[in-house]
């Protein structure tokens, strides 16, 4: 009755061995995360000021990248970082998801920290430990929904002697930024955001704002050549895009937990609806679900910590099954709570927008399934 | 760590023993697999004199390697995994010396198959309901057992069989059953094959009529048959996650061959499906090293229950695409004689084969239904469903 052992097929990738599990250390990290959002970011506050349409919050993001240190986790101690690992990052963006924090943390802290790492020059060391400082926000001037393994556009041209012009939509925590971090036809700059024009766009997703960013002859610092430039776009994308499934894992966890909880409390027909059996299996389904996108989650954080040769491979695999694990929590917690899940005081809407846009951003399930079938050499017809 | 590290150390040096004194290539294979058991490498978690040394189970995989690599016979689990994965543990739990040393060794070798007499025609998701009888003879003290068991897997091969029967109908359902251990060479014991979908008969119905059981192979107390019984299925459920397979192993495996050697048979429509299933079978095997990783660690997480849920609906869905991209082919079987096979395999078979054995995934050890009851209430705490047949006698019972 178990599972058959398989016939020989020709290994595609060679499977890197994978710790799944956390460390003390991560552990510790996630208990000062936890600890600082039940206090300083409960849904109330959240969604307070999203209405404010400033939903960032400096005082938390000042407490969690310099105090906590969250900032440089991925900048090497050299570079005045704290010289940890995407697996260290995955367990903070967990937390960020539990709490759909806004604070500019994949974008700036994962994917500007990565570019800039991949730049690799001396423009580039003095910005990443301002970076990792946590008191210079950083954000990658390109669409959230830029995919790994998609052509990058070539959305800003060099008018001449370092001028920069062109516009680039959908850029999150652009308003959050102090340096944006732009790809040009010439190479790629740290452009100081104000003197970029930013116009604010209505997000999806209240708690990751989205702005337009338009440049008209700006100027900025070189920090590397075209090829650097875009090998290190293309390398931040795959971290983001793994790393983002732990942001998906925490917020799907939040929205189990919550609806089990309520589920048992809420009464109607003299019982819990929480013991019907109709809710219970489409409960433990969640569940399970959730745990396997743990397994996918951990598998893509470890794999990029330990540049795994099948990295690319796994971080494919954990976005093909986390955004979709994520969204369907999300959309669960909603309906399960019945009236009260469609009201804008349930936090349940805030976490189905942060799912949702999540699902698009840096690559949909359908994209990386794509690229499951180049790297599984499982050729569309 | 060290502890642990030392312990490799010494299985590896026990491995070479064992092989310098019963050199494989000149061994017959029971010979050297009872050897192995007596050496402690059977099972290197049970006890010692029962075919292990009191390891963590985890140094197993040490053990098995080390054989492999020298070529020496395994005990085919296939064949015997009823005996390994339920009898042997629950054995373990709750037998006495006598039958610990008596049962132990020739089930571990394989010279004795085990069967599960559990399921009854009235009694399968709710086998507390049972009516299987087992009377106790004044004087002897041997129990007489009357009843009809069914969907008895390997019931055709088996020498002995777990059993459980009802001792007491005056009492409610889940306290008046006992426990045995079944000779199915005992008179009475008559088994018949009962022909399933794929063609074969792989269980069979098994009717006991006046079936004489000495008081000696009872497994626990007189009436506690439902605490060991839990012991038994607990183990059904688990003994899945512990296994490791390779990226693209398991079912997924032959419909990736397929698609890459027959382009001809390839649809959009059937790529975007196969990807999916790709990506999940590839999500569940991370899901089972993620298990086994946390056993090894010693924090066992409650995924282990989610495995065998997970593996049954990947089984049927994966060897329903198969069948579809067959296209013509897939309209074929391969071959409806009624047989009666020794062992389960899903692997040298055709797609429809695969197909139509995948369907009981979901329903042996516990259906679907049941195991997804057991995850909302035990791991997420939800309330049980409201029930009226706790209290009363299992004989004034609806049936
Ligand atoms: C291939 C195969 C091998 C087997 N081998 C063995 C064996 O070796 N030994 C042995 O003892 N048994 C064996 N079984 C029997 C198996 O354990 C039972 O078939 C199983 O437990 C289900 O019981 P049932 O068939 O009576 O179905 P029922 O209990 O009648 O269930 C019918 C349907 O109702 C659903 N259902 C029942 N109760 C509930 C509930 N409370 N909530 C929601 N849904 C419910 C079930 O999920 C199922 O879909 C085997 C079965 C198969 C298919």
């Amino acid at each position: 009755m178990t599972a058959p052992t398989a016939p020989t097929t020709p290994p595609t990738l060679p499977t890197a061995p994978t710790d799944l599990l956390y460390s003390g250390t991560e552990e510790e990290l996630r208990s000062a995360v936890r600890a600082l959002l039940a206090d300083r970011c409960d849904a109330k506050s959240v969604l307070a000021r999203a209405e404010t349409g400033r939903p960032h919050d400096p005082a938390l993001w000042h407490t969690l990248a310099v105090e906590i240190g969250a900032a440089g986790l991925l900048v090497p101690e050299k570079l005045g970082g704290q010289g940890a690992s995407h697996r260290e990052a995955a367990v903070v963006l967990e937390e960020l998801g539990r709490a759909v924090a806004p604070v500019p943390y994949l974008t700036g802290a994962v994917l500007a920290a990565e570019i800039l790492l991949g730049c690799d020059t001396s423009e580039a060391a003095p910005l990443l430990r301002e970076l990792a400082s946590g008191h210079t926000v950083c954000a990658p001037a390109v669409p959230l929904t830029l995919a790994p393994g998609a052509p990058l556009p070539p959305a800003v041209r060099d008018s001449g002697g370092g001028a920069l012009t062109g516009s680039v939509t959908s850029v999150a925590d652009a308003v959050a930024a102090d340096v944006l971090l732009v790809l040009a036809d010439t190479g790629l700059y740290a452009v100081p955001a104000a003197s970029a024009e930013l116009t604010p766009q209505v997000p999806l997703d209240l708690t990751r704002p989205l702005a337009t960013v338009t440049l008209r002859s700006a100027t900025g610092t070189r920090l590397a050549d075209p090829a650097t430039a875009r090998a290190a776009v293309a390398g931040a994308l795959l971290s983001g895009a793994g790393l983002l499934a732990s942001e998906q894992l925490g917020l799907a966890e939040w929205c189990l937990t919550e609806t089990v909880g309520h589920v048992r409390t809420r009464h109607q027909f003299n019982r819990p609806v929480g013991s019907f059996q109709a809710l219970k299996h489409r409960l433990a389904r969640l569940w399970l679900d959730v745990a396997s996108a743990r397994a996918a989650a951990r598998a893509a954080a470890d794999a990029l910590a330990t540049g795994a040769p099948d990295a690319p491979l796994t971080v494919a695999v954990a976005q093909a099954y986390c955004s979709g694990v994520a969204v369907r929590a999300a959309e669960e917690c909603v309906q399960l709570h019945g009236g009260i899940g469609m009201t804008w005081e349930h936090p349940a809407h805030l976490y189905l927008k942060r799912a949702k846009a999540d699902s698009l951003a840096l690559g949909t399930a359908g994209h990386h399934r794509g690229l499951v079938a180049d790297f599984a050499e499982l050729p569309a017809p | 760590m060290t502890a642990a590290a030392t312990t490799a150390e010494e299985l590896r040096a026990r491995v070479r023993d064992l092989l310098a004194a019963h050199p494989p290539r000149d061994t017959a294979r029971t010979d050297f697999l009872r050897a192995r058991f007596d050496a402690g490498l059977a099972w290197v978690h049970y006890p010692e004199g029962l075919g292990g040394l009191g390891a963590p189970r985890t140094l197993q995989a040490v053990v098995d390697a080390e054989l492999e690599a020298a070529g020496a016979p395994g005990n085919d689990p296939r064949r015997i995994g009823i005996g390994l994965g339920m009898a042997a543990p629950t054995i373990l739990a709750y037998g006495t010396e006598e039958q610990k040393n008596r049962f132990l060794r020739p089930l571990w070798v394989g010279e004795e198959v085990w069967c599960q007499l559990f399921s009854e025609p009235g009694a399968g998701s709710d086998l507390a309901a049972l009516g299987t009888r087992a009377v106790r003879e004044t004087g002897s003290g041997d129990w007489i057992v009357d009843g009809q068991k069914v969907w008895t897997s390997s019931a055709h091969t088996a020498r002995w069989a777990i059993l459980i029967a009802r001792t007491d109908p005056g009492l409610p359902k889940h306290r008046g059953i006992t426990y045995f251990l079944c000779d199915m060479h005992a008179p009475g014991v008559e088994v018949r094959p009962l022909r399933q979908i794929t063609g074969e008969a792989e269980f069979n119905e098994v009717f006991l009529t006046g079936v004489r059981i000495p008081d000696s192979h009872r497994l626990g107390a007189v009436g506690e048959g439902w605490a060991v019984a839990r012991t038994t299925l607990m183990n059904e459920r688990v003994s899945i996650g512990g296994m490791r397979i390779p990226r693209e192993g398991g079912m997924i495996a032959p419909v990736a061959a397929v698609w890459r050697e027959r382009p001809e048979l390839r649809t959009h429509a059937l790529h975007q499906r196969l990807l999916e299933l790709w990506v999940e079978a590839e999500v569940a095997r991370l899901t089972g090293e993620r298990l086994r990783q946390q056993l090894a660690a010693g924090q066992p997480g409650p995924e282990g229950s989610g495995m065998k849920l997970t593996f049954a609906r990947l089984n049927q869905e994966i060897s329903g695409l198969e069948v579809e991209l067959l296209a013509e082919e897939g309209l074929l079987y391969e071959d409806w004689t009624m047989r009666r096979p020794e062992l389960v395999d899903f692997t040298g078979r055709d797609a429809g084969y695969r197909y139509l054995r995948a369907k009981g995934n979901s329903i042996e050890g516990g259906t679907s239904e049941i195991l997804l009851n057991i995850v909302a209430e035990r791991v997420l705490g939800l309330p049980p469903e409201p029930r009226d047949d706790k209290d009363l006698a299992w004989k004034d019972l609806s049936r």
